[in-house]
Formats: structure tokens, sequence, C-alpha cells
């Protein structure tokens, strides 16, 4: 290779790393030194303090029910937008991405005005079956529900379309009922799509912040209302920057370890020489697995 | 009768695919449905194997009206054009997936697998995944699927369109061969007039949702029921308001009163069979098929004017 095409793919690989490096790297990287400047005791503390631990289960309750709702639905409306033709199938095609669209906050005002007792009978009517969904846990349950909706129809659609329906028809004149057809040929057909969709609904349910906060009042304390990202909000305001850090760092983890199991996965179907496990989907994000940068 | 279709009908919004369409196939033959794209040879098909659901008429296998049987239910193999091979799935566990779902016991499973392994010559390939085999192979795994669960009717959908020349041709010797053995009454689709002569003892000509004509291989040749039937199967050539064969003419050199005037455009060899390209002399293009020998003697060349009558023609009347 010549002296001056060398130099060019230097200076590109270097531009790129730098965008990265400022932006994305450095801040994290930060986090982690401040978190842990002053030693481990008041990072540890902050996690381990009742509040922290209850931030945590919230957050834990919050993803393990609107992450699976939104699996189960999000696979039923793909295949409904996609397998099924009706009228105003655009109109609900365009609002799968209405979450994409609103503000988090304008989606915590929007189920306010839905579930708050003062101003609508819907919440009313729950309030006095005993039910409190506004600054209380289920309605946190719904908002994580509302933003980390879209997630998994819009990975989920495109493999569909790919994989057209040839195999369900082939299994059907084999003797495959309709739901068998669905667990053994289906969803192993879309099972990376699917994965990717669970993977980034998860990482968004884990840090969603703006909707959740509207409608969970920010009660702290005893019945305290505060997932990881609120509290790590909170901590940051009470001066406790090493706190902030900390549960930030944890929540940072948290979705690492999404990502990466998902990459586990992956690898292991791709080693069993199973490779159409890629057909048709779009690549796993494999930031967190280095890949050695190939030399020419 | 193994299938007999009955005044099927079946509409996609306003294009009629399926134009009161009757057919009888009997029991263990091997039938070919021919026609060009959009004839609606796919869409009976399908019917038959309850793929579509018509929008009147009746479908019966082997006596019993089947239109309303579910497809599950109706025990026909399916093979598609593009294979519909479960991609997750091994070579293996593709052809036992009939066998599973009607819950066979594994030693049988086991058993029925590796003969249809052996009868379709994909022995060493089990542990393979569909994608790493080549478009006959999987087309071959395809057949031993559909044909694990033992059918009542075998029915193929292009079963070689998406293949290379070369493959489809050695998989239709196949075919031929492996329904000699089996024996499951077998209707395929094609638009490729010489692979159905071919392979099977049944054609049945389709165009516009509509039988054109259905009989044996050489009667359709030599005795088309339509202008359809004859452009068709084989070659043909129209001339004026009758048509010829291209190897029913004769060329010579000189008129005798029922010659028409031609010159030579191109002599293509090809082997055995010289094809003679010709401009009439109303500026028709018009081509014969002669033998090698013919040509010889003729001492056919480009450019030259030549003198053709057809020995046999015929004509169609209007509609």
């Amino acid at each position: 290779m010549s002296a001056p095409r060398r130099r060019w793919r230097f200076g590109l690989r270097g531009v790129a790393l730098f965008y990265l490096a400022a932006l994305l790297i450095v801040p994290v990287g930060a986090i982690f030194v401040r978190a842990f400047e002053h030693g481990l005791g008041q990072p540890i503390d902050a996690i381990t303090s009742p509040d922290g631990l209850h931030a945590l289960w919230l957050t834990v309750v919050c993803v393990g029910i609107a992450v699976p709702l939104n699996t189960a639905f999000g696979v039923l409306t793909a295949l409904v937008l996609v397998r099924q033709e009706f009228r105003g199938k655009a109109l609900l095609n365009a609002a799968i991405d209405l979450p994409f669209a609103i503000s988090p906050v304008v989606i915590g005002l929007a189920l306010f005005l839905v579930y708050a007792p003062r101003d609508s009978w819907v919440g009313g009517w729950l309030m006095g079956n005993g039910v409190q969904v506004i600054f209380s846990v289920p309605g946190m349950v719904l908002a994580t529900i509302f933003v980390s909706l879209p997630f998994v129809v819009r990975e989920v659609m495109p493999v569909l379309q790919e994989i057209g329906t040839d195999q369900e028809e082939a299994a059907k004149t084999l003797g495959a009922s309709p739901w068998q057809t669905f667990w053994r040929v289906t969803l192993p057909a879309i099972r990376w799509g699917l994965t990717y969709g669970v993977v980034l609904a998860t990482a968004r349910a884990l840090g969603e912040f703006g909707a959740v906060s509207v409608v969970s009042g920010r009660i702290s304390g005893s019945g305290a209302t505060q997932t990881l990202p609120l509290y790590v909000q909170k901590q940051f305001e009470s001066f406790n920057v090493a706190g902030a850090y900390a549960a930030a760092i944890l929540l940072a983890l948290l979705a690492v370890a999404v990502l990466f199991s998902m990459n586990l996965l992956r690898r292991r179907s791709v080693r069993e020489g199973e490779e159409g496990a890629g057909d048709g989907i779009p690549p796993a994000p494999a930031v967190f697995v280095p890949q050695p940068i190939q030399e020419a | 009768m193994a299938i007999s279709v009955k005044n099927v009908t079946k509409r996609f919004g306003a294009f009629v695919a399926l134009d009161d369409v009757s057919i009888d196939v009997p029991d263990g033959g091997l039938t070919a449905l021919l026609g060009p794209s959009g004839s609606g040879k796919s869409t009976l098909l399908r019917v038959i194997a309850g793929l579509e659901q018509p929008d009147s008429g009746q479908v019966l296998i082997s006596g019993e009206d089947s239109t309303d049987t579910r497809v599950q239910d109706r025990n026909v193999g399916f093979v598609f054009q593009h294979y519909a091979a479960f991609k997750h799935m091994t070579v293996y566990d593709n052809i036992a997936f009939g066998l599973k779902i009607r819950g066979e016991g594994t030693g049988t499973t086991r058993e029925r697998v590796r003969k249809l392994i052996d009868l379709v010559h994909l022995q060493g390939f089990e542990r393979r995944f569909p994608n790493q085999l080549s478009g006959g192979q999987r087309q071959r795994m395809a057949l031993a699927r559909a044909l694990a669960v033992e059918p009542r009717v075998l029915l193929l959908d292009e079963p070689f369109g998406a293949l290379d020349a070369k493959v489809r041709e050695e998989l239709r010797t196949w075919l031929r061969r492996l329904h000699d053995d089996v024996h499951v009454t077998t209707i395929f689709v094609t638009h490729d007039q010489e692979e159905a002569m071919d392979v099977a003892e049944q054609i049945v000509v389709m165009n516009h949702g509509r039988i054109e004509q259905s009989g044996g291989p050489r009667e359709l040749y030599e005795n088309p029921a339509s202008e359809f039937v004859m452009g068709f199967v084989g070659p043909a050539h129209r001339l004026g308001d009758a048509w010829v064969r291209p190897h029913d003419v004769e060329v010579r050199h000189e008129p005798n009163g029922q010659t028409i005037e031609a010159m030579v455009d191109r002599i293509v060899h090809l082997g055995f069979e010289v094809r003679v390209e010709l401009t009439l002399s109303d500026g028709e293009q018009f081509s014969v098929q002669l033998t090698r020998d013919e040509v010889d003697q003729l001492e056919l060349a480009e450019g030259q004017i030549v003198f053709v009558r057809p020995r046999a023609v015929r004509v169609f009347q209007m509609g």
C-alpha cells in the first residue's frame, strides 16, 4: 500500500475514534472515575441503602412487566400488520411509532389525564375500586410500557415480511395446526429480530426517566415511587454525587448485561453452524464485544 | 379418480384467477398443469391443497368432498418453488417435521426419515442446515419432507423453477423415476411445455383461468384444440389464417405454384437439428426446422432466396 493511502486510512480511523471518544467514552468513563474517587464506601452505601435497593426493585418490576407484555403484544401486532389486510391498517402502523415521536414528559401527562382520579372518571373508578394508578407503581408500569412499546413490533415486522408465508404454509400442509405452526416455524424464524427488539425495549424501559417521573410523583422514603433513573436524579439533586454516579453505573451495567447476553446467545447459535441465524435481521449491536480491527 | 375439481371459481378482487374449472386426475398418475403466468395454474394447485379457498365449486380427494377440510387435515404433500425449507432446522428435522407433528415415535420417525434420505440421495447431509445445501438438494429435501407423511396426493408448484437449466433437467428425470417407485398421485405446475411433455402422463393446458385442453403429450401436440394450445405446446408459426409446425415445412430451390418465396436470414446449428430463419415475401418472420443432412443437400446459405411450402397446416375457428 502506498504511503498516502495509508495516511488516509489512519486519518479516517483517527477521526472516527476521536468522535467516539469525545462524545461517548469520555463522559461514561468520567462517571466511573467520579463515583469511586473518594473510595468505595459512599457509592456502595448509595446502592445498598433502603432507598437504593427499593429503586432497583421498582425498576425490575417495571421492566419485568412492561417487556414481557410488549413482547407478546408486539409479536401479535407485527403478525396482524404484516399478514392481514384491513381498513385502518396504515393508521395503526403509524400509531405504533407514537412513543418515538412524543416526548416522554408528554406521555406522562397524557397518562395523568386518563388515570388521575381528579381528572378523569377512569381514574376515579379505579380509585374507587382501590387501584391507585397515578403517584403509584401501576402508573409507572404503564408509562414504561408506553415508551418501550414500538421496539418489538418494529424489529419483528421486517423479518416477517422477509420470511414470507411459504414456511408456514409448508408446515400446515404437513399437518401442523396454527398454534404448532407459530411455535415451531414462525417463532424460530423471527427469533433474532425478536431478541433484538426485546433487548432494545429492555434498554429503553430500564433507562426511562421522563414519563415515569411525571406519573410517579417522585415520592421518596417509605412508599417510594423512585426507579433507578429517578433515584440517580434525586441523589444528584441532594449533592450526593458519588451516590448518583454509583446508581448510574448500576443502571449502565444492567443495560450492558442485557446486550451482552444477546451477543452470547447469538454467537453460540452461529458457532453451532446455524448460519441462517442472521437471515434478514439487522446485525446485533456488538459494541461490547471487542472486535479485532482488520489490518490490510 | 384421486382428485376431482368441479366447477371451481376463484377471484382475487376483480381478477378472476379460476373461471369454472373442472379437472379429473387419475389415481397414481403424473399430471402437469401447464400455462403462462397468470393462467391460474398455481391457484388451482393451491385450491387443491387447501391453501386457497374457492369462491364456488368443489374439490374431491379420493372421492370425498374436501372443499371445507382444513389444509392440515387434507394430507397432501406440497412442494414450493422456493423450497420453503425450515431454515432453523437440519435436513433431518425438516424431513421429520410432519411425523413429529403427528406424534410418531422416535423409532418409527428415525427409520422413515432414513429411508427418505436414501430415496432423495441426501445421505450424509442429515445434520446440515438448508443454507448449506444447493438449490437442487434443498428441493429434494423438500420433496422428502412432503413424502414423509405419506400424502394422498403430491402437489408441486413450479418445483424446478428456481434451479438452473442443467439441475432442472436432472431433477425432472429423477422425479419421473421417483414417481415410478412411489406411485403417489402427483400434480405439478409448470410454465415450461418441454418440462410438462417430458415428465407428465397427462397435461392440462390453462389460460386466463380456464382449461384450454387436457390430454396426453402426444395428443396435445398433434391435435391441439385451440390456437393457444397450438402456440403454447411445441413451436408453431402463423401463416395467414393457418398454423404450421416448423418441422412440417418443405424447403426447395424452385417455386411450384404452392410455394411462398422467402429469404434465408440465418442458419442456426443445434446439433442434429438446424433452425433456418426466414423472411417471407410479405415481410413476415418465420423459422423452419430441418435436419443437418437436409441443409447439406439443399446447400443452404444465408442471404439465399428459397421457396417454402407447409406440409401440414391447422386452421382454428375464431374464438
